[in-house]
């Protein structure tokens, strides 16, 4: 599977781009591309459904950034950078990545999960639900729970923005 | 194994963006990038080799499927991420509405 | 009067693709227990037709398809419709979310009993939301932002 490393690392280029880059405008579109080299992913790791939600999310995404960046504090603001703050990044970024190769080590290697309850899932879904996409048969029958706490955190996220937003827009 | 190292680097990047970058527009990004990294690893764990996507065919008896589970955790983080980056970004904007810039050293100085 | 929106060209390709990126997210969200896709993918690619609609037209066109009372409205009877369909199983089967309609034949359109409406409730929550989302921060936001380019 080297094409998944190939797009890995075009989305780690991206990435260091996005923070790196001086201007606003470009990070957010570098961030667009980090997210098509995810679908991109999800395409070739067997999850189309993924694929088409991150695809269509990272649309939306890109319009919300771009309409929050554009035609504003355009000018980039140089700050020298305090050693202090980047020193103790670098140490936390490096006892995190110390700490999770660990825990990494103990995983089953790529390729071969062990987890249970999916080949169960798979093995009676249609048989239980008769819906064949079995994807949607767990989050909206075997994990329908989760689902509605899903609906109330973006019913949550939607009615915080709104009430954000609004707040000066009657002002005026 | 090399995978996974790779989309650990990916989420320090993102942890190294958010922790040092001044500006609220740049934090927001390093958000980001941390939410597609954590979504990366869920999927890249429950990938089985030779296997087709959990979805079964009226023809072709498939027997081989990856683990469906972390593709349906997943699929709820997306859009829950996306109305987390849509309110981080609306606050971002109202504090633009007041102190007129994104860094947040120069608002730190405003509200001496 | 100044004209809203995009230029003459946009606006009519606009008319004849939104229709279509509309019915494809119907069809995303009403196939989704049978091919990929489900409520989640089709709400937002909804959502994205009506912003589609909002780009090219100006707010005034889109609003008067779908205003913002409407799409809080549609959201919320999304989320109740989904609780509903919940509190269903919980009252004619005993348990929360469980599956009581009629299955029908795998493979079919109507099947899978309760999947095809909860994905119908996780569309309409989603769609609405997220085109509420959009309509506060790019509509609302205007004025203020022509506001500041004077002052520039």
């Amino acid at each position: 599977m080297l094409e998944l490393e190939v797009i890995l690392i075009f989305m780690i280029v991206a990435a260091v781009m996005a923070m790196e880059i001086e201007d606003l405008l470009s990070s957010v579109i570098a961030l667009g591309a980090v997210g098509i080299g995810l679908t991109l992913e999800f395409l070739i790791l067997r999850a189309p459904d993924l694929a088409i939600t991150q695809l269509v999310v990272e649309i939306l995404s890109l319009i919300i950034l771009i309409r929050a960046t554009v035609g504003r504090d355009v000018s980039p603001v140089k700050t020298g950078i305090k050693w202090g703050y980047f020193a103790f990044a670098l140490l936390f970024v490096s006892v995190f990545l110390w700490f999770s190769y660990q825990a990494i080590m103990g995983l089953p290697s790529f390729g071969s999960p062990i987890m249970k309850v999916g080949s169960e899932y798979i093995s009676e879904g249609v048989r239980w639900t008769h819906a064949t996409n079995i994807v949607s048969a767990i989050i909206l029958d075997f994990r329908g729970y989760d689902t509605l706490g899903e609906a109330t955190v973006l019913f949550t996220s939607v009615v915080g923005v709104v009430a954000v937003l609004r707040m000066v827009g009657k002002k005026r | 194994m090399s995978l996974y190292i790779l989309c650990l680097i990916l989420f320090s990047i993102g942890v190294y963006c958010l922790l040092v970058k001044k500006n609220l527009v740049k934090k927001i990004v390093g958000l980001g990038i941390m939410d597609y990294a954590l979504n990366l690893f869920f999927i890249l764990l429950g990938y089985r080799w030779n296997s087709d996507a959990p979805i079964m065919d009226k023809n072709i008896v498939i027997t081989s499927f990856v683990d469906p589970l972390p593709q349906a955790l997943i699929l709820t983080s997306i859009v829950i991420g996306l109305g987390v980056t849509a309110l981080m970004v609306a606050i971002a904007v109202r504090i633009y509405e007041k102190y007129k810039t994104f860094n947040i050293d120069e608002i730190r100085r405003l509200r001496e | 009067m100044k004209e809203q929106g995009m230029s003459l060209i946009v606006k009519r390709v606009t008319k004849i693709t939104v229709s279509l990126i509309f019915l494809f997210g119907v069809y995303i969200v009403l196939h989704g227990h049978i091919s990929p896709g489900g409520g989640f993918a089709g709400g937002v690619i909804i959502a994205l037709s009506f912003i589609h609609l909002v780009l090219a037209f100006g707010k005034e066109t889109a609003l008067k398809r779908l205003s913002e009372a409407a799409a809080s409205v549609i959201e919320s009877l999304g989320g109740l419709f989904f609780w509903g369909i919940g509190l269903l199983g919980l009252f004619a089967g005993g348990v929360f979310f469980i599956n009581v309609l009629p299955k029908g034949r795998p493979f079919d359109l109507f099947s899978s009993g309760s999947i095809l409406l909860s994905n119908v409730a996780i569309a309409m929550k989603v769609g609405a939301g997220l085109f509420a989302i959009f309509i506060a921060m790019a509509v609302l936001r205007i004025p203020v932002d022509e506001g500041d380019k004077q002052k520039r």
